[in-house]
């Protein structure tokens, strides 16, 4: 049972730099997840510009029929967005979690390039093991 | 509403999920794109004028449906992304929140879309939607006077809706 389908992580400028998959039917390939998640970076923008009320910061939540996404925005302007079975719970503090790993694991890594795709095996490794716990904590529940 | 159909068509209105009103707007599109209906309840913040919100809307609804289409995690056969879907084929979704707002979104077989926005902590409201579409095939659908694909002018509709509106949300 995966409660969560997939990971992305967008830069500043909509530009992909992370995707993980955890298990959904029919992998995306890459240039495919690319355009989703340029799609995503001005559909997030898209939705400031609708807002009724001022102060609109973008979509944080998007309810399919068949699976929910949770979108963080760093304020550096990084999003982070994961793909879950609909109603799982916690998914803000999860996606918290993972950029508190990107702080940690990629930009404090002195070979990483800021805004390009993230190759760090420290990274990988701590989200994985992440995403375990969370996915056996919501086991457990 | 006993003029048209009487009360076995129509389900009862959804319980009101809270008091007080939360709306801020509603749109109605056809599939072709057109805004039949817009109506306003608290809306302090304007950024576009009239017809190029109404365009912005029905766009980011749009490509909204194809994300989730591609996107789609329960189903290997999904197709190339932007490829037009028809009314009900492919994943489509329900509502996303922002901290400002909420937007539920329904649309019919025959490609009618309702949009309504309300307070980002309003509940689910597939419920008052469907009851919204009831109101819009009883008061609009059924109008002879009504040509289909222009701006819906139906007194009825307008004020049988306030008042729908003002209950939930």
């Amino acid at each position: 049972m995966a409660a969560i389908y997939s990971l992305y992580i967008i830069n500043k400028s909509g530009g992909l730099i992370f995707y993980k998959d955890y298990g959904s039917a029919g992998r995306m390939d890459t240039n495919d997840s690319l355009r989703v998640a340029s799609l995503w970076h001005s559909m997030h923008a898209i939705s400031q510009q609708l807002s009724p009320v001022a102060g609109c910061s973008g979509i944080e939540l998007l309810e399919a029929d068949t699976f929910d996404l949770h979108c963080f925005q760093s304020l550096t302007g990084t999003k982070f967005f994961v793909v879950c079975e609909p109603g799982t719970q916690q998914m803000e503090a999860l996606l918290k979690v993972i950029y508190e790993l990107y702080t940690d694991y990629v930009l404090k890594n002195p070979f990483y390039e800021i805004e390009m795709p993230i190759r760090c095996e420290l990274f990988d490794f701590n989200l994985s093991q992440t995403v375990q716990k969370d996915c056996v904590a919501l086991l457990g529940r | 509403m006993q003029f048209f159909g009487g009360s076995e068509i129509s389900p009862s209105p959804p319980a009101p999920t809270a008091s007080g009103n939360n709306a801020h707007m509603m749109y109605v599109f056809n599939r072709n794109g057109v805004c039949l209906l817009y109506r306003e309840w608290n809306r302090p913040l304007h950024t576009l004028n009239a017809q190029q919100d109404h365009k912005l809307m029905f766009g980011l609804l749009f490509s909204l449906k194809s994300l989730t289409a591609k996107m789609d995690p329960t189903n290997a056969e999904r197709g190339n992304l932007g490829v037009p879907q028809l009314p009900g084929q492919g994943c489509s979704f329900h509502s996303f929140r922002t901290n400002t707002y909420k937007l539920s979104f329904m649309e019919s077989p025959s490609g009618i879309k309702i949009i309504l926005v309300t307070h980002p902590r309003t509940g689910d409201l597939r419920e008052s939607l469907k009851y919204i579409y009831n109101l819009y095939v009883d008061y609009v659908a059924k109008n002879p006077l009504y040509t289909p694909g222009t701006p819906i002018r139906c007194e009825l509709f307008n004020t049988n809706l306030d008042q729908y509106v003002r209950s939930i949300a």
